[in-house]
């Protein structure tokens, strides 16, 4: 009896280990490549920071320290990147959040058409972000594009204007080929999220006699924090380290006038041949990444105000 | 009442022509620029509708045989490519991000939190600050211009992508399941096989849904990784045409619509999976 009782306190215990042995079994593939693709690299990138490092394989590095990094700090040009990409940021995921919100309630309120609606939000939001630079390209075009074609048929323009020449231009244009592609995001997450919302709350509401614009602005734009944090995180992150859209339509031009602050390190690392300049601008901007996403968990995410 | 009621009917819908319009207008220029001959591209004002509509474009890509141009050859192997290198990606995230996404959630062990952490800090962090040390590592291995290259790399992204969805899904399986089954003396695998995964398919398919797509709209990696056909993928060889303006723009564009097709059908197949990816995948962050 005793050795019978005895081994099934075993068993039990070492179902407890045998649970945590195959945890680790199911958990290291993943781990494995995590640790090589991503932790690795970005050790490597902050090392590589504090040395000059020319492009090539078999380089010599000279470790400066800091070097790298005041160098930029102390650069205009650096500065005015930031202020660019800060631009590009605020301004594209500002317009993202005002007019998802407003197409999510749009859908929300049933139109005649609200299926195909949403049905069609789906089609930006799932082409590749290249083939949708591409297509705003053209329609930039200075010679045949469709925008130069509607603005001059409606007689609004005389003579073709080449707008991604157009040192004011060109970022807004940017700005709106991105809006293309990510409206329908935002506006995807939100209408989830309102479909979801209690609809008790909103026609109590309306029964004491709240317009639709009080019961929008304080029913149900409270609820919809969580989501729109989401959104706002994930879009702020993304629209930070932009790229792609910037290559494919203006690749940094005109003048400068669209670079990035990953356009830049872009530059510096595959073009200029400096990759310890390359990698310092890099890991600032993993940094800046990680302080917003912090700073908007912090600002915006009140769980107590979210409960209904 | 009635006429209030029709009122706010109308003003909704004329609200959303615009929304559509903006939707719609760009693929349709664009599509519409895919059928057109070189020489109808290129009219003062445009045609905005081509009088000589030709699916040659398409064909060439397809059939790259006899095509004139290195623009459709390129395309139909860059598309190849894509194919490959986006599926390989899915199902190698699919079967380690499920099972890891599994023990995270499910299995109480030391490490369990901080590795937890870790996944969600690296998906924080951008390809820009990883792709030097990647870049000079798959030079001395001589890995450049080879799917392998781009298939490792974007599990940078996609792998605590697809563990954090997995993770997402995994939660709302009932637990009082796992008990049962546990007393019927099935082992955790088995719980695993058996029960779980059973019914969280439908977060299967939206992770691999979500997995695919990311994949194939990735740019960065493999505009540094490859410039030859060998791996070169279709977000490449948009880009790689799209500067050169002697380059037949019709043939182009034919080949951005090609690119679209497979991410845009899945995603309109699997649309009820989208807004449970979207606010799993997110949310949770």
């Amino acid at each position: 009896m005793t050795i019978n009782s005895n081994s099934r306190v075993k068993q039990r215990l070492s179902v407890r280990e045998q649970d945590a042995r195959i945890a680790w079994l199911l958990v290291t593939p993943s781990l494995l490549v995590i640790l090589g693709v991503t932790l690795w690299p970005i050790i490597s990138t902050f090392v590589l920071s504090f040395f000059v490092a020319p492009t090539g394989i078999n380089q010599v590095r000279t470790f400066v320290g800091f070097g790298n990094y005041l160098e930029m700090l102390r650069d205009p040009a650096f500065w005015e990147t930031i202020k660019r990409t800060l631009y590009f940021t605020a301004v594209s995921v500002g317009l993202e959040l005002i007019l998802g919100l407003a197409i999510a309630q749009l859908i929300h309120s049933r139109p005649w058409g609200w299926k195909f609606l949403r049905f069609s939000l789906i089609i930006p939001w799932a082409v590749p972000t290249i083939v949708n630079g591409a297509m705003w390209r053209w329609i930039y075009s200075a010679d045949f594009g469709a925008l130069n074609g509607i603005l001059f048929q409606l007689g609004l323009i005389e003579h073709y204007v080449p707008w991604l020449t157009l040192s004011g231009a060109a970022m807004n244009l940017v700005i709106l080929a991105d809006l293309w592609h990510t409206v329908p995001f935002v506006a995807l997450i939100l209408q989830a999220a309102l479909a979801a919302l209690p609809e008790e709350l909103n026609e109590a509401a309306a029964v004491d006699g709240a317009n639709a614009f009080q019961r929008f602005w304080h029913i149900r734009l409270p609820l919809l924090r969580p989501a729109i944090l989401v959104a706002l995180i994930i879009r702020t992150v993304e629209a930070f380290r932009v790229f792609d859209i910037v290559y494919i339509i203006t690749s940094g031009g005109p003048a400068s006038k669209t670079i990035t602050i990953s356009y830049l390190t872009y530059l510096y690392s595959f073009s200029y041949g400096k990759q310890g300049t390359g990698a310092a601008l890099s890991f600032l901007i993993s940094i800046c990444t990680i302080i917003l996403a912090i700073l908007y968990i912090r600002f915006l995410y009140r769980p107590e105000e979210t409960q209904s | 009442m009635r006429y209030r009621k029709f009122l706010r009917e109308l003003v909704l819908f004329l609200l959303t022509i615009p929304v559509l319009l903006f939707i719609f207008f760009p693929v349709l220029w664009l599509f519409s620029a895919s059928l057109s001959t070189q020489v109808e591209l290129f009219t003062v004002p445009p045609h905005w509708i081509p009088a000589h509509p030709t699916f040659q474009n398409y064909l060439d890509i397809i059939f790259p045989g006899q095509a004139a141009s290195s623009v459709p050859r390129t395309f139909g192997v860059a598309l190849v490519n894509s194919i490959k290198i986006a599926s390989a990606v899915t199902l190698i995230c699919i079967v380690l991000g499920s099972l890891a996404a599994y023990a995270l959630v499910r299995i109480p062990f030391k490490f369990n939190l901080h590795i937890q952490i870790g996944i969600l800090g690296t998906r924080m962090i951008p390809e820009i600050s990883l792709i030097i040390p990647l870049f000079i590592f798959a030079s001395r291995l001589n890995l450049i211009n080879k799917p392998i290259v781009l298939i490792i790399t974007y599990m940078s992204f996609a792998l605590p992508y697809a563990i954090w969805m997995m993770a997402a899904f995994f939660q709302t399986v009932p637990i009082e399941l796992e008990d049962a089954a546990r007393l019927d003396g099935c082992s955790r695998l088995g719980i695993l096989f058996r029960v779980v995964m059973p019914i969280s398919v439908p977060g299967l398919i939206s992770t691999t849904m979500f997995v695919f797509l990311v994949a194939w709209d990735e740019f960065f990696y493999a505009l540094i990784f490859t410039s030859t056909l060998a791996a070169k993928t279709a977000p490449v060889a948009i880009a790689e045409f799209i500067g050169r303006f002697a380059v037949n723009i019709n043939g182009m564009m034919a080949g951005g619509i090609l690119a679209a097709v497979p991410p845009v059908l899945l995603a309109l197949i699997f649309q009820r999976y989208i807004v449970s990816g979207l606010t799993a995948g997110a949310v949770k962050g």
